[in-house]
């Protein structure tokens, strides 16, 4: 292993990536809630207070519409704010703000003022938490122009894509896999990364596309492993970036298979899925053996903890709806 | 410092007959706390005369030294952004902007405060700052574009330290806070302020402004412009305290001051931005000012309010005090008049030949500075709309 290899988990991976973004650019700010001292609830900003001090890494009071806003103007001033929402079910007093402002305001000055903002938020569920602790709002963002929105399913991209967030000039919606922050991977620290926005195919296959960002990469691999053993070969696309999509590389994907099966967390209506299968049908009618179906999660208020396992994509979900796609 | 008649409070609800566990009666309060009067900060009185006021000296200091120069050109500043508000106003009635938010009756707090600031402070307006916008450099007829909608924002924040209106009512306290925030971590002496109305005062940002720039001692001024309505709703829906007194509860000074008296708008704001520069932090001034016109020109207040208050208020009008106060100290003659009344008249005109002549944005801007480093798929849409509008070319034979 080469000395800028590291072994790191996905949580820690963050923390390097912030931390070095912090050492490269004076610019560059933390801010959040029980970001400083503590180093944040999952501990993803452990230690940078000590090292770089209150005034780059900052404990905001518990406003996130505050926080946002705030960070707003720090931007307009110049620098480049680094913001951590607590959990996903709490970004929604910061909501006005990420889309009447953050989003817009590049537009509106006909592109004289840039909002370099990166706001993270730990998503999904699987952690076993209380209400509002484990959603998927992915999609809310996506919809809205001016905003660009990724997600990083291992540490390795979890270090790059945050580095490469941190240095757009555009605001980027920076969805972590919370249940994964512990999953330890390879990181290259100095590797050249590839675009932010682009797919990966993590897994080759012939038979049938498995698209999924964040957390439900790692199910995908588990359900083409599964499903090698009955014979069949899955591709597996890791899309890594909601906003913009990396239509290209479905569209190449499934026009090898014929077949594609999106999953995500998030409620499958009007999620992110939808709008891979209407794009994806479009490009690819006379490819698609089947129509493009979708594995996620329920019109409903996400459920308490002990009933999330049947709310949340699983193996036999996912294998099931393999199973539909290749009976057509 | 004058004070004007307490509004009347209404008692508080007594706790519903329960019996208290003491034993001990509870008694309603019925009277307002001592010391709940509220201030008022004039230095210049509907007649135009000046007020020494012992309470106020503080603030009078900020002002002590003004030359007849510097009242005139406060008089000219006032009145040109009264002509060019009418003109506004007009141009929409002729159907050449489709909306405007009139300033009229709130020059004095506008020209007062926005001459206060320096050109290296910052400002963050609402969509009715014209005033300010024309202390601060920005060409009026910048600000008409995008009420004519050709654009919504056709200034460069950065070229006059001034940001773009804000629609989103109160949204722009929270980002003239972060800005502030930068200042003071970049060492520099410059101030921030953040305008808003007494409607935005209901807003949570507007309260979650105030408390960032309290915990981070941050270097902004929060000028609250109370006009007395929020389109339809008085003040009596926004608060049941003085809005200035709010800054106490926050750890901040807070001041009301005549918002028809621009000298004391001036003096107020100066003091506020001098004691942010010199790191004493945030402060919030409430001008009570009125609304003399429509909230924009869509809004009818005759269904709203009576002609009397606005009677009321016009004998208070901020142009016709400092008038009054010039003629009465022989600081300006006719010849000044009426070489203003012309320089008007030609901001004027100037005004609607810009308008007018203004052109439709290309269509293609919609898909430009959607995003700084782009975006594949509006990419992917232009080329579509492209193609789509190319498709009209062949069948009309172009």
């Amino acid at each position: 292993m080469s000395q800028t290899v590291k072994n790191l988990a996905l949580a820690k991976a963050i923390n390097e990536s912030l931390r070095r973004a912090l050492e490269t650019d004076p610019k560059v700010l933390v801010m959040g809630e029980d970001v400083g001292k503590l180093g944040g609830v999952f501990r993803v900003t452990d230690g940078l207070h000590k090292d770089f001090g209150e005034d780059r890494v900052i404990d905001t009071p518990l406003a996130e519409s505050g926080i946002v806003g705030t960070a707003i103007g720090l931007a307009l001033r110049g620098y480049r704010p680094v913001v951590e929402i607590q959990f996903d079910g709490f970004v929604f007093p910061a909501y006005d703000q990420i889309v009447t402002q953050l989003a817009k305001m590049h537009a509106r000055s006909l592109g004289r003022v840039k909002l370099p903002v990166v706001i993270r938020i730990p998503y999904g569920g699987g952690i076993g938490a209380v209400e509002h602790h484990s959603e998927s709002p992915e999609a809310l963002f996506a919809h809205v122009a001016g905003l660009k929105v990724v997600s990083p399913s291992n540490a390795s991209d979890a270090y790059w894509m945050l580095q490469q967030a941190i240095q757009s000039d555009d605001p980027v919606i920076f969805f972590e896999p919370k249940r994964r922050y512990w999953d330890k991977g390879e990181v290259d620290t100095e590797a050249i990364p590839g675009p932010l926005h682009t797919a990966r195919v993590v897994r080759e296959g012939t038979d049938l596309t498995l698209a999924a960002y964040g957390p439900m990469v790692k199910l995908c691999r588990e359900v083409a492993d599964a499903a090698a053993e009955e014979g069949r070969s899955l591709e597996v696309l890791d899309l890594r970036s909601v906003s913009p999509l990396d239509f290209d590389a479905v569209q190449a994907s499934v026009e090898k298979t014929g077949r594609l099966v999106v999953v995500h967390e998030a409620p499958v209506f009007f999620g992110s899925g939808a709008e891979i299968a209407a794009r994806i049908t479009e490009r690819c009618f006379y490819h698609l053996e089947a129509p493009v179906l979708r594995v996620g999660g329920y019109h409903a208020p996400y459920p308490p903890a002990r009933l999330e396992e049947e709310y949340l994509p699983d193996l036999d979900r996912v294998l099931d709806a393999v199973d539909r796609s290749l009976a057509y | 410092m004058t004070v004007e008649s307490t509004a009347a409070r209404k008692p508080r609800r007594s706790a519903g007959g329960k019996a208290s566990t003491t034993g001990t009666k509870r008694t309603t309060r019925t009277t307002a706390k001592k010391g709940s009067e509220t201030q008022l900060v004039q230095l210049l009185t509907p007649e135009g005369k000046r007020v020494k006021n012992a309470a106020d000296a503080e603030y009078a200091s900020y002002v002590d030294g003004i030359t007849a120069d510097e009242l005139r050109a406060l008089y000219r500043d006032m009145v040109l952004t009264r002509r060019f508000d009418a003109e506004a106003t007009s141009l929409q009635r002729q159907g050449e902007l489709g909306l405007w938010a009139s300033l009229l009756g709130q020059e004095a707090a506008q020209i007062g405060s926005g001459r206060a600031t320096r050109e290296d402070d910052y400002v963050f307006p609402t969509y009715r700052e014209h005033g300010v916008a024309w202390c601060r450099g920005v060409d009026p007829t910048n600000l008409l574009g995008m009420f004519r909608g050709v654009n919504n924002g056709g200034w460069d924040p950065n070229g006059n330290n001034f940001h773009l209106y804000t629609i989103v009512i109160g949204s722009q306290a929270l980002h003239a806070t972060g800005y502030a925030m930068g200042v003071a971590k970049d060492g520099a002496d410059s101030a921030v302020i953040a305008y808003f109305g007494d409607g935005a005062s209901s807003q949570g940002d507007v309260s979650e402004a105030f408390n960032f720039a309290a915990v981070y001692n941050a270097p902004v001024v929060f000028f609250c412009q109370n006009n007395q309505w929020a389109i339809s709703e008085s003040n009596e829906k926004q608060t049941r305290v003085p809005l200035y007194q709010r800054a106490q509860g926050f750890g901040f000074p807070g001041v009301r001051v005549d918002g028809n008296d621009v000298l004391a708008s001036l003096a107020v704001t100066r003091w506020a931005l001098d004691r942010a520069r010199r790191g004493e932090g945030p402060a919030l001034i409430e001008a009570f000012t009125y609304r003399m016109g429509a909230h924009t020109t869509s809004d009818d207040p005759s269904r709203y309010r009576h002609d009397d208050e606005r009677a009321a208020w016009e004998a208070k009008d901020p142009i016709l005090r400092l008038r009054r106060h010039l003629e009465a100290d022989g600081h300006a003659d006719e010849a000044f008049f009426g070489e203003l009344e012309a320089e008007s008249e030609a901001l004027g005109r100037r005004v609607r030949e810009v308008v007018r002549a203004m052109p439709d944005p290309d269509r293609f801007a919609v898909f430009e500075n959607v995003y700084a480093d782009g975006h594949a798929l509006v990419d992917e849409e232009r080329a579509q709309f492209a193609a789509y509008q190319a498709s009209f070319a062949d069948s009309e034979g172009v």
